[in-house]
């Protein structure tokens, strides 16, 4: 279990993790969003080891980060933003450098470099110098380096930055293959990668945690959850036939196709029945008709740029 | 294998993947030459020993040394491995004196393949092997001196060129403490015990001593806590600024 508790990390004047405290439990795979430059990333290098917190505690398996640093350091496999390697040397070799720092040696050595290597599918480039690897390969070859020790806690900052969507769906298997028994902690500004692959999500803004929930719970907050969307193939009235009717909140058209409309529920309501119950008798031109479950990307940019506490943020979706 | 000889390993065949190790030990070994043999003037002595040899040391590790140790842990910052090195289940001090053994066993493999200077001393004359083998001990110190400030200089910055500078400033600076221009400048009324402490942070004072082959306890502990002293520091300052 990692339990982050009343984390605070100031540079200078300037405070980029602001009393930030939540646990992670094994088998959860937890999002960490937000926009650039709100602490994603220096939460992550606190809860490594790799900064020391200016107040407050990380624990990881009630081994203290900062005064018990290479026991929990043990427990965690890392892949720093922008996955950085040495480049002068091959990825078989920086591979066997990790696996001998990670307490490995001999025909155990020689077994698990080549374990990871056919896990993270780096054959065809063993003998390769990592500097003049693809940016898709090097990212591999950082998250080679991180579970080269099988560890408990996976710590990702934005794992699938850069990849081709190949790649990313590749990396995104490859995590949830790992995560059983597991806590991973991935950073990203992705949101689909949230749905595709977290048990969790926690929001951060400004140091702080703006939202935390289950992917689905954050959706639900979207205001275009149970959202009808239509797509009509001739032109009708939709505002006249809906005016009045219970639940739904308003009508949005889309401004670059004037046929598609969204009608918004209120209070996120299932109105999906009354709708087509009135589509049907009204004699809607239909050619699409669908529920949408909320857009996280609509939910992550209210939260965000309101920019409030998490109490707040509660207290609206109450 | 421990942690610091895994990172000390790392390090060493890192020197030797990319050209640096052989480019340093050949530039080496050619300016020693020229020193040696044309400016030291090593025949027009007609003396068996190796005084010019060393003599042009200190000048030349003021240059060579801060080459290597420039990229020490700027690079590390750089690239942002220093994250990942610093994550991984090992102390800083293991990572720190590890990248310098590196470094300083690279200077020592140069130093070491000066080795037909000494054939040829031996050749010509009979020169005492004693006083060489502990002039090669003094300078291998002396470099060590070096490369821990540039170690020092490395983890303030970034910028490898701007750590190479640094290095070379300060270096020189401890070159010149203990030379007599700079000893006279002193005017009469100081106290010569002040200048003498002075002097003794000097790295001629004490390379000089042990290069006529006098093993002072004094000069080995000298550069021994000065090494010490300046990784000490190295590893403060990468505490400090891991952060940018």
């Amino acid at each position: 279990m990692i339990a982050v508790k009343n984390l605070t990390k100031k540079f200078d004047q300037f405070t980029a993790v602001d009393d930030l405290s939540f646990t992670v439990q094994e088998g959860e795979v937890l999002g960490f969003l937000g926009p650039n430059g709100a602490g994603k990333s220096t939460t992550m290098k606190v809860i490594t080891g790799f900064l020391a917190p200016s107040a407050g505690t990380v624990t990881i398996d009630n081994h203290d980060i900062s005064h018990d640093a290479i026991a929990a350091k043990a427990l965690i496999g890392y892949l720093p933003e922008g996955a950085p390697s040495y480049g002068d040397m091959t990825t078989q070799e920086f591979l066997r450098f990790i696996a001998s720092v990670r307490g490995f040696s001999g025909d155990a050595l020689n077994q698990r470099v080549d374990k990871v290597i056919e896990e993270v599918d780096l054959e065809s480039v063993r003998h390769q110098t990592i500097d003049t690897l693809s940016k898709g390969f090097k990212r591999r070859v950082g998250l080679a380096q991180a579970i080269m020790h099988d560890p408990k806690v996976l710590i990702l900052d934005e794992p699938t930055d850069g990849l081709d969507p190949n790649q990313k769906h590749h990396v995104r298997e490859l995590i949830k293959n790992l995560a059983r028994d597991k806590i991973v902690i991935i950073s990203t500004h992705i949101l689909e990668e949230v749905t595709a692959v977290c048990t969790r999500a926690i929001i951060i803004s400004q140091g702080r945690i703006v939202a935390d929930g289950k992917p689905a719970e954050l959706e639900a907050r979207s205001r275009y959850h149970h959202a009808v969307s239509v797509r009509l193939s001739e032109a009708h009235d939709l505002q006249a036939d809906l005016a009045g009717q219970k639940g739904v909140a308003s009508i949005e058209q889309d401004p670059a196709d004037p046929l598609s409309f969204t009608i918004l529920a209120e209070g996120g309501e299932a109105i999906y029945a009354e709708v087509s119950e009135i589509a049907k008798n009204r004699n809607w031109p239909l050619e699409e008709f669908h529920v949408q479950r909320g857009q996280l990307e609509d939910v992550f940019r209210s939260i965000t740029q309101k920019a409030q506490p998490l109490e707040a943020v509660q207290e609206d979706a109450a | 294998m421990s942690n610091l000889g895994i990172i000390f390993k790392r390090e060493l065949l890192g020197y030797f993947a990319t050209p640096l190790a052989y480019i340093f030990i050949v530039i080496f070994l050619i300016t020693n030459g020229i020193f040696t043999f044309d400016l030291g003037g090593f025949y027009v002595r007609g003396q068996a020993d190796l005084l010019p040899f060393f003599g042009f040391h200190p000048w030349l590790y003021l240059f060579m040394v801060p080459a290597i140790a420039m990229t020490l842990w700027a690079d590390e910052r750089k690239t942002g491995t220093i994250e990942l090195l610093l994550t991984l289940p090992i102390r800083l001090s293991e990572a720190v004196l590890g990248k310098f053994l590196a470094a300083w066993v690279l200077t020592g493999i140069a130093l070491l393949l000066t080795f037909p200077i000494w054939i040829t001393v031996n050749y010509l004359g009979d020169p005492d092997n004693g006083v060489i083998l502990a002039a090669y001990l003094g300078s291998w110190l002396m470099a060590g001196g070096f490369l821990a400030i540039g170690s020092c200089m490395s983890a303030c910055t970034r910028n490898s060129v701007i750590a190479f500078i640094l290095t070379v400033a300060i270096c020189f600076s401890f070159v010149i403490i203990g030379s007599p221009i700079l000893l006279n400048a002193f005017p009469d009324w100081v106290p010569q015990g002040l200048v003498d402490a002075f002097s003794a942070l000097g790295f001629l004072t004490h390379f000089d001593s042990i290069s006529k082959g006098v093993l002072d306890i004094r000069d080995l502990l000298f550069f021994t806590v000065f090494i010490g002293a300046w990784l000490l520091a190295s590893a403060i300052v990468i505490e400090m600024k891991k952060a940018n």
